[in-house]
């Protein structure tokens, strides 16, 4: 198979598809007349070399048997002609990047035995007539041959730039494809090459992709001012200037341009969809939205939609009424707002408040936006520990109740106030429940055990929730006390739902919402409602029952979580199992309350001490809304109708959370209902309802304007691949809890197969359909598609539990873009290839087995796992300085520590795994891996380029799958 | 043998019984003539200073269906070694212990002034008291601050070993752990959901450990009920602790809006209370005493809803069946009431508030088990404080004036049967040949429960005499009954007390004279009251009024001497004379009469009623009233309108209230001041006389009598006019006229009409 990508930030050539001639199209002899040895398919390195010219990292990249020379020249000629040659008109647009596949009859041109089953005889079929013909041959063999002298278009008249950073309009498109005749005439023996696998290098590569975007995009800050915009992605850092839409921190969507019509939209297949993290953190440089009051009379808005004021909204009769920019309504201004316009017809005032002038900002909610029409207290944390048998063994208790008493210091607080609003409490359990009361007037805690755990009830109302500061003595006392009360406990029992209602019931007298920290360690199988039983059963899977492991056992946490969320009560999970403890039952509330889940399986204090304290000490710092309510609304013609996250809905618009921090987010899908306008473009506005950690009630407000097309081209150019995945994934992985495995895996395919052979049709310039051209916005999805369809939900490897796919699932479910694409495709870090003074983070290399090189050392990390992997012939210098062992050998298999040495390559190596963990919203646990140890598997399953142990793909086989799809869809 | 009243009463001290009558009449039919049923008052634990127990077993009958016990009254054949059992007749050989018997050297349960004696069984683990105090903590501040000082005072009345737990409620209820160090711990129950015992216990904890328990008590056998139970503790070892949480205790922190009534689980509490004694510590004596300052208003039990708007029920409601949780409360309270009964133990209640706290529904915890009812206004009154204290009074022992789980035994001889008990027991259901068919009390068997005793707690117990009238008794024939009382001391030994007495037969044609003159009236009084109350509980209050006047009037024609419609000519003999006026002042009573009582009064006296002894329920039928003068020392004078004088203290002991009431002059005479005078002293004294006295009363008294002082005109005066025989009313008050003494407002007959009435009605061949 032969791929291509172009990926060069400035390719020679002026086509936005650089078009590499399925050269043994020929050799195939499916046109009469030709006969070509089977030899002549050696000359698909036309391509290569072209390729290869345009990869930056020559040296990398190139593996040994890829050895042709890079002639840039004659593959621009090459591409100019091809186009040429098929007579591809002026239909081309967009900038993209094609791909040629080629095959041989038979598998074998693979060179690889373990070619996957799956895509074999698939890639097989598509190749059996191949179109071949003589010019191509020849066309491949002068590009070959002379491809330096090849005729090229001006570079500067092609609209190449394209791919740039700038990515604005190409009016050049129709024209760089002037040479059709000549390419054709063009003659030459077919170039007899030996038969070689296809080269990974010639393939699109994330890296490449994300390495030109930090180049091109990272520097300028990005502006929002104007519609449509794409943002950089994700992986670059860049700093945001709010103008008018919301930061792409908050809000990023599939396309930032909108077909104006819904057949479009079904014919492209592109799922419309913004990814809104709506509390999501800023950097420092970026300031957080301001706080607007409105007074009494609260935010202004549309009286028809009910849209909030935002700089969308139309001032006109001099400033007496405003346009809704969502419904057309015409509203009058109130009084006190009355501002006049000036002689664009904006208001003079527009840049002095926030909510005329900026993408995103907060309204001060008035008593009618609250609960009861009553300002809410201040929310509360209740700490709820499992002191059964397991919790105690492990340390976990003492742990916990040691690192409690300094954490509660540092509970989330409002801008600068001085102590934190938030009240505490806390509840231990096992098969009953001990409710504590830490009333500051106690001389020590009192203990209160509920028993009843059939019917709930919270035994308590004061001194149960407590504010730190005041009852600091009397928790301190507690918490010494809790380890030692249950250090003989013989109790192996517990429940859960109890505990759940319990902190819930606990919240609801004290009449304020809060979240619930939970600290788990087994299945709850004492008699409680919500009693679980151990169903894991892995002969399900691949089975159509499958779905069960995914589904929860019983119906009674839905119930209860709707209770939750209706009281404002996150809930927070921190799992310690040992075995099977159903994630996916025990993690349904977490996920409808807008909660998190986190799980340390064989939790050992010694080696996983660091990981859960973190996690835990971020997850209690981190600034919460509370009892949120979420609403997005759309200017008229498109409708949001699908929503994918951790949260409730009672109904088909409102997100209802019961908690939302700053990693959590949504996943909006829209869909068309009416005909869009160009002119207009369409609107996005989402708005928040939450309670602030010091219990004030507010609105926040997300702005966001894209365009709308006519053309589909507008569509695929302005199109972010991560976001895309992100959506994908969350789709799938809900797809899991209903339908089997395969067909969700299935789905998937066909969907991406769809919009790329849409894109192929409508978009790209006709040519050979042996050739796999992708649009450049898009040229990652097949590589990140196959990494979703080879993750753990989608085809799980031997070692993965039920419960780890459960746990992953929900995870993924309330990911941003970033974290998707880190986890999807994990970044894999050289670590003595750059300078030891280099402060940056060394240029990440691609995820594949073939890319490592046993004499370095490699960081991996996905968002979750953190691998350190060391080649066998490493240097000893080296081995000496990381880990103080003289030898390989004795470095100690499965480390999670690196020992503390000072010399600058130690120094290196732990700043930046800190640097990375710091990335990452959870604590990511270190492994050391040894080439050639047994610990290289786990390893090795996050080489997602790779042919996987559970079947998947490697990224080439499953490029020739796409291809074959894309070509049956188009036949 | 002097009279009667001497042999009765002499009777009385040594045995602690009183029958209705003390010679038998010879025949069912006879029997039944004589209209007040043969019965008897037994205070099966009459303070004995002089009876030191015998530290031995009682040697019983080998009939298996007898099993009476040796008593003076048995035939002994000293040579041969063998006693006949005097109810069935079964010779028995004497134990190898009474080897060295003979006619001089007798075992005291042969002695005849032994014919009450009681035997301490050294068999059997002891197991300490058990005190179990549920504290309701809806409470005023300051009744809380009263109600906790009261219970740490009580702890250091206990003795060392006693184990003690603590439960208390509000909305919730809370089961305190008291070994705990550091972090004072309890057990949470809702106080809305009714829990069966199993539940209670596996909810607590208890039943788990049970298991390698009982594997461990071959071991150690003794030390099982002290650790069986991290609730109830020996006080000795966690006197500190628990003094400390009682101090701790704070009021029930549940908000409670205006316009409702806190939310007071009692009837959850009670319940685990009893499930938890059931559990851990079942057949013991244990006493779970409530504490509670209000109306149960949630869960099972609840009395009244927490509207305040809605009234708790009243006579009126009741009658109109309008008390919609009364039936659901008392059945609840009935099923824990049981429950308590078959393990032995016993409630107490101590309910202080100013509206009712429904005793009304409650009643049958201590009515069933033998337990204490305590009412007062408020837990901050002495009434409350000193009653609570003689709780834990010490007799002339040292020891508590309190047993526990005692199951009271009767034994006749054949031409007797048993017809039942009124008082503070239940029925243990066993049959015999002596059980009677016909049911008076509680019947249907010869063993009663009483769970919880004290030296003045009485039974009425009523026979039936079964002998044909054509199988005359020959002349000096005796029955015999015989009461045996095992019960756990408050020392916690086991004792049993055995009572054996005889009275002669005699026909009632041929010897009517000597029937009539063994009549004892009080106790015949006291043991139809009880028989009326008893009716009262389950019939229609005028019902009983009419059959205790039909009673009454059958006994006047049997017993009075007159010519037939004559009403002049009635007179009845002096062992009948007070009769009549007893029936009177007890159809005025409390116990019959609910108008102007709310069922919790009722209930409350009604309860008294049913377990004091026969002075004092005399004294509750027939108040007492004593008049203070210059006249004279103080004397007695008829409970009377026409003893209300001017120029008279009175002091009036109802059993419940103590009234001094100063007449008109007095008053005026203590509103000048002249007690403080030094040439009045002897005004001063006189004044003081009625304090003194009624102070005497109310050292003895349990429970703790409301103490009124009032004067004429006062508000509380009326607690004298509803008492007193309203000889002078509005109606008559002119007619009579001559002497003064004060008018009663009401249209109640008085004792003269009544006995108009009744002679009228005796003399009358018409009924």
């Amino acid at each position: 198979m032969n791929v291509n990508q172009s990926a060069a930030p400035v390719p020679p050539f002026g086509q936005p598809q650089p078009i590499y001639p399925g050269y043994h199209q020929s050799n195939y002899g499916g046109q009469p007349g030709t006969t070509a040895p089977p030899t002549s398919y050696g000359a698909y390195n036309g391509p290569v070399p072209g390729y290869q010219q345009t990869l930056p990292q020559g040296v990398s990249r190139a593996p040994p048997s890829s050895g042709a020379p890079p002639v840039s020249t004659a593959q621009a000629t090459c591409g100019q002609t091809a186009y040429g040659q098929f007579g591809q008109g002026d239909v081309q647009n967009g900038p993209s990047s094609t791909v040629q596949m080629q095959r041989l009859p038979g598998s074998q041109p693979f060179g690889s035995p373990l070619a996957p089953v799956v895509s074999q005889p698939a890639v097989l079929q598509p190749y059996g007539p191949p179109p071949t013909s003589a010019q191509v041959t020849a066309q491949l063999a002068g590009m070959q041959i002379s491809g330096a002298m090849a005729p090229a278009p001006p570079p500067s008249g092609l609209g190449y730039g394209s791919f740039g950073p700038t990515r604005g309009p190409q009016p050049n498109y129709g024209s760089p494809y002037p040479g059709a005749p000549t390419f054709g005439s063009q003659p030459g023996p077919p170039q007899p090459l030996p038969p070689k696998r296809l080269d990974p290098d010639a393939i699109p590569s994330p890296i490449q992709v994300i390495e030109d975007d930090r180049n091109n995009r990272g520097s300028e800050p990005f502006v929002t001012g104007v519609r449509g915009q794409v943002p950089p992605l994700v992986t670059t850092s860049f700093l945001v200037k709010d103008q008018g839409n919301a930061s792409p921190r908050y809000i990023r969507c599939t396309s930032y341009n909108i077909p104006c019509t819904s057949d479009m939209a079904k014919q492209a297949q592109v799922p419309l969809a913004a990814v809104i993290k709506p509390l999501a953190r800023l950097p420092p440089e970026e300031a957080s939205p301001y706080v607007v009051d409105h007074g009494e009379s609260g935010p202004l808005r549309c009286n028809r939609c009910k849209a909030y004021m935002c700089p969308f909204m139309q001032f006109i009769e001099g400033g007496r009424r405003f346009q809704c920019c969502f419904c057309s309504c015409i509203n009058d201004v109130p009084p006190q707002y009355f501002q006049h316009l000036d002689h664009t017809g904006k208001r003079v005032d527009a840049y002095d408040r926030p909510e005329l002038s900026l993408g995103s900002y907060e309204f001060l909610a008035t008593v009618d936006y609250c609960k009861n029409n009553k300002f809410p207290s201040p929310p509360a944390f209740i700490f709820m520990i499992d002191v059964s048998y397991n919790a105690i063994r492990t340390g976990l208790v003492r742990l916990l109740c040691e690192e409690l008493k300094s954490l509660l210091d540092y509970l989330p607080r409002e801008g600068g106030a001085e102590e934190s609003a938030i009240r505490v409490g806390f509840v231990t359990y096992n098969k009953v429940l001990h409710f504590y009361n830490v009333k500051s007037s106690l001389a020590q805690p009192q203990m209160m055990v509920v028993s009843d755990v059939a019917d709930m009830f919270v035994p308590l109302l004061d001194g149960f929730l407590v504010n730190v500061n005041e009852s600091r003595a009397v928790i301190t006392s507690l918490l010494d006390q809790i380890p030692e009360m249950f250090a003989d406990t013989r109790e192996t029992e517990t429940v859960f739902a109890p505990v759940i209602q319990a902190g819930m019931e606990a919240l609801k007298a004290a009449e304020c919402a809060g979240k619930l920290f939970l600290f788990h360690t087994s299945l709850p199988i004492a008699e409680a409602p919500g009693k679980l039983k151990n169903r894991d059963d892995r002969k399900l899977i691949n089975t159509d029952k499958e779905k069960t492991l995914f589904q929860p056992q019983t119906g009674a946490y839905q119930t209860l979580a709707k209770e939750c969320v209706a009281q404002g009560c996150c809930v927070d999970l921190f799992l310690f199992p040992n075995q099977y403890v159903d994630v996916a039952t025990l993690s349904v509330v977490p996920q409808l309350t807008g909660g998190s889940v986190y799980k340390y399986a064989c939790f050992q204090v010694e080696n996983d001490q660091e990981r859960f304290l973190s996690d835990l000490r971020r997850d209690v710092q981190k600034v919460v809304g509370f009892d949120a309510v979420m609403r997005v609304r759309t200017s008229t013609g498109i409708r949001a109708v699908d929503f994918f996250g951790a949260f409730y809905m009672s109904n088909t618009t409102d997100v209802e959370l019961a908690g939302l921090d700053g990693d959590k987010t949504v996943t909006v899908e829209f869909k068309h209902d009416d005909r869009l306008n160009e002119e207009s473009g369409a609107l996005l506005q989402c708005a928040l309802l939450y309670t602030s950690c010091a219990g004030q009630r507010r609105l926040r407000i997300h702005n966001l304007a894209l365009n709308c097309c006519t053309l589909l081209a507008d569509l695929y150019r302005n199109c972010e691949t991560d976001t895309l995945i992100n959506y994908m994934a969350k789709f799938a992985y809900r797809g899991v809890l209903n339908s089997p495995v395969k067909s969700v895996r299935d789905t998937l395919i066909t969907q991406c197969a769809q919009i790329l052979a849409c894109y192929r049709k409508n978009c790209a310039s006709p040519s050979s359909a042996g050739q796999l051209i992708l649009p450049e916005c898009m040229k990652l999805l097949p590589v990140y598609l196959n990494c979703v369809l080879k993750s753990d939900v989608l085809q799980p490897g031997a070692e993965v539990t039920t419960d780890d796919r459960a746990y992953v699932r929900q995870l993924v479910t309330s990911m941003d873009v970033a974290e998707t694409n880190v986890f999807f495709y994990p970044r894999l870090l050289p670590l003595t290839k750059s300078p030891i003074e280099s402060t940056t983070e060394p240029p990440a290399i691609r995820a594949s087995e073939e890319r490592l090189s046993n004499g370095d050392i490699y960081l991996l990390e996905n968002g979750l796992n953190l691998f350190l992997w060391v080649g066998a012939s490493v240097q000893q210098g080296v081995v000496q300085s990381l880990f103080n062992v003289p030898s390989f050998s004795q470095i100690t298999s499965g480390l999670s520590v690196l020992p503390v040495l000072d010399n600058p390559l130690s120094k290196k190596v732990r700043g930046l795994i800190d640097s990375l963990r710091a990335q990452r919203s959870r604590y990511m646990k270190l492994i050391v891996v040894k080439q050639e140890d047994k610990l290289e598997m786990l390893f090795k399953h996050f080489l997602v380029e790779d042919k996987s142990l559970s079947g998947g793909a490697s990224y080439v086989d499953f490029l020739c799958h796409m291809h074959k799809e894309i070509r049956q869809l188009l036949s | 043998m002097a009279t009667y009243l001497e042999f009765i009463q002499q009777n009385e001290e040594r045995d602690g019984v009183r029958f209705s009558w003390n010679v038998w009449p010879s025949s069912r039919l006879e029997a039944t003539r004589m209209v007040v049923p043969l019965a008897c008052l037994l205070t099966p634990l009459k303070e004995r200073p002089d009876l030191p127990p015998v530290q031995y077993e009682p040697v019983l009958c080998s009939r298996p269906t007898c099993k009476a016990v040796l008593n003076p009254l048995c035939q002994v054949d000293y040579r041969a070694k063998l006693w006949a059992c005097n109810f069935c007749f079964q010779r028995n050989q004497f134990p190898p212990a009474y080897a060295g018997i003979s006619e001089v050297n007798q075992p005291a349960e042969l002695m005849p002034q032994f014919s009450t004696i009681e035997y301490v069984i050294q068999r059997g683990a002891q197991s300490p008291l058990i005190f179990l105090y549920v504290v309701d903590t809806c409470l005023e501040e300051d009744d809380l601050q009263a109600l906790k000082e009261s219970l740490q005072m009580s702890l250091s009345l206990l003795p060392p070993d006693a184990l003690v737990g603590l439960i208390t409620f509000g909305r919730m209820v809370q089961v305190h752990e008291l070994s705990c160090e550091g972090i004072s711990k309890s057990y949470v129950f809702r106080g809305t959901k009714d829990l069966t015992a199993k539940q209670i216990q596996d909810m607590l904890g208890l039943s788990k450990p049970a298991m390698p328990m009982q594997q461990a008590r071959p071991a150690q056998p003794q030390e099982h009920p002290f650790v069986s139970s991290r609730f109830l503790q020996p006080i000795q070892k966690i006197d500190m602790n628990l003094t400390d949480l009682l101090g701790e205790l704070q009021r029930d922190p549940w908000p409670v809006t205006q316009g409702k009534r806190p939310l007071r689980s009692t009837g959850v509490a009670l319940s685990i209370a009893v499930g938890l004694l059931e559990g851990t510590f079942p057949n013991t004596g244990a006493r779970i005493m409530l504490f509670t300052g209000g109306p149960p208003t949630q869960g099972p039990g609840m009395v009244v809803g927490d509207e305040l708007k809605i009234p708790i029920r009243s006579w009126h409601d009741i009658e109109k069946d309008n008390a919609r949780f009364m039936k659901k409360a008392t059945k609840h309270y009935e099923m824990l009431a049981n429950r308590t009964a078959a393990n032995g133990h016993c409630i107490d209640i101590y309910a202080c508030a100013l509206d009712q706290t429904g005793l009304l529904e409650m009643k049958c915890c201590t009515n069933l088990t033998g337990g204490h009812m305590v009412m007062g206004d408020s837990f901050n009154t002495s009434l409350f404080k000193q009653t609570f204290q003689r709780i834990f009074s010490k007799d002339f022992n040292g020891d508590f004036r309190m047993a526990f789980g005692a199951t009271l035994e009767v034994k006749t001889s054949r031409e007797l049967k048993i017809a039942g008990a009124i008082g503070p027991c239940v029925s243990l259901n066993m049959k015999g040949p002596c059980v009677s068919e016909n049911e008076l009390g509680v019947g249907g068997t010869s063993q009663w429960k009483i769970c919880g005793l004290d030296p003045t707690s009485t039974l009425g117990i009523y026979f039936e005499v079964v002998n044909q009238h054509n199988a005359p008794i020959p002349q000096g024939g005796r029955g015999a009954i015989q009461f045996v009382t095992q019960y756990q001391h408050s020392s916690t030994q086991k004792r049993i007390r055995v009572t054996t007495i005889a009275r002669n037969w005699a026909d009632a044609q041929s010897q009517l004279r000597h029937i009539e003159a063994a009549f004892d009236q009080e106790a015949a009084a006291v043991l139809m009251a009880r028989l009326g109350v008893f009716r009262a509980e389950s019939e229609e209050g005028p019902d009983v009024l009419r059959w205790l006047d039909r009673q009454l009037i059958r006994l006047c024609q049997k017993f009075g001497q007159y010519n037939k419609e004559d009403p002049t000519s009635f007179r009845l003999s002096d062992s009948f004379s007070l009769y009549p006026q007893f029936m009177f002042h007890l159809r005025r009573s409390p116990f019959l009469q609910v108008f102007n009582n709310s069922p919790d009064e009722s209930s409350y006296y009604r309860h008294h009623f049913a377990r004091q002894d026969l002075t004092q329920s005399l004294i509750m039928i027939q108040p007492i009233l004593y008049s203070y003068s210059f006249h004279g020392p103080p004397e007695p004078v008829l409970l009377d309108s026409s003893s209300i004088l001017a120029d008279r203290i009175l002091l009036m002991d109802t059993f419940f209230q103590i009234v001094i009431y100063l007449g008109e002059t007095i008053a005026q005479w203590q509103k000048a001041g002249y007690q403080d005078m030094p040439e009045y002293e002897n005004f001063k004294h006189l004044l003081q006389a009625p304090l003194d006295d009624a102070q005497e009363i109310l050292q003895a008294r349990f429970p703790m009598p409301r103490y009124i002082n009032t004067e004429h005109g006062g508000s509380q005066a009326r607690f004298l006019l509803s008492k007193v025989n309203p000889s002078q009313t509005h109606n008559n008050l002119y007619a009579w006229g001559q002497e003064t003494g004060a008018p009663i407002l009401t249209d109640d007959v008085s004792l003269q009409v009544f006995m108009d009435h009744l002679k009228k009605l005796a003399v009358s061949s018409a009924c």
